[in-house]
């Protein structure tokens, strides 16, 4: 299990191939990456990503275990990244490793699930207007908890 | 104990941390207590719902108790991932 909070980029084809391989046993590797975005409106400049310092590795990492704990998983990967970020930038990843893609595939959307709503970031869009907008959570982000 | 803000929060206060006596003895006493405080704290804690709050750094509810508390952080939902 490897979870990562961090300010600097990540490559995440080189991580999802260290990752694969690490676990080639396992025959089942799920992996998801989420880029920021232009905003609705368009004109992003930058997205700043406020975070929770003493509460972030801890969230993460129970939101991991527990991952880990209900299906049948060989390891996971979750990374996250705070500050300045620019449009087309990676946001985060996860990967999952199962012998059975079931496994590998819930898992993964169930962190992503988790990550969204009960990790403590913030999300800040800075538009070429000048002005600033908070990215407001979705009561469909906190819907999509109850399936687990 | 240390009281953090974040994000809107943090903004419409006007600072990250502050460390404050209280004689609350649940979070939605220091709420009320903030909220007497000025027009800065009453604004950011105008309404409940759009706010969450973690105790030692653990998500928590406005009922719950601040005995052996030593951090309190109020934010908006979380936007991750």
């Amino acid at each position: 299990m490897q979870v990562s909070v961090q300010e600097e980029g990540f490559e995440f084809g080189a991580r999802a191939e260290a990752f694969a391989q690490a676990n080639n046993a396992m025959g089942a590797i799920v992996t998801f990456t989420g880029i920021v975005r232009d905003a609705d409106q368009g004109g992003l400049v930058a997205m700043e990503i406020e975070h929770y310092p003493g509460m972030t590795l801890k969230a993460l990492t129970e939101i991991t275990q527990t991952a880990m704990d209900r299906w049948s998983l060989g390891d996971a990967l979750v990374i996250h990244r705070y500050g300045r970020l620019a449009p087309g930038e990676q946001i985060m990843m996860v990967a999952t490793a199962s012998r059975h893609r079931k496994d590998a595939f819930e898992a993964a959307e169930y962190l992503m699930d988790y990550l969204k709503s009960r990790a403590p970031f913030w999300k800040k869009e800075i538009l070429d207007s000048g002005t600033t907008d908070w990215v407001a959570a979705k009561d469909s982000d906190e819907d999509a908890l109850d399936r687990w | 104990m240390d009281v953090l803000y974040f994000a809107w929060v943090r903004e419409r206060i006007g600072l990250p941390r502050e460390r404050i006596e209280t004689s609350a003895t649940t979070v939605a006493g220091l709420v009320e207590e903030l909220r007497a405080r000025e027009d800065r704290y009453a604004a950011a804690f105008a309404d409940l719902s759009a706010l969450r709050v973690a105790l030692d750094q653990e998500l928590s509810s406005f009922d719950a108790s601040l005995q052996g508390v030593r951090e309190v952080a109020f934010f908006p939902p979380m936007t991750g991932g």
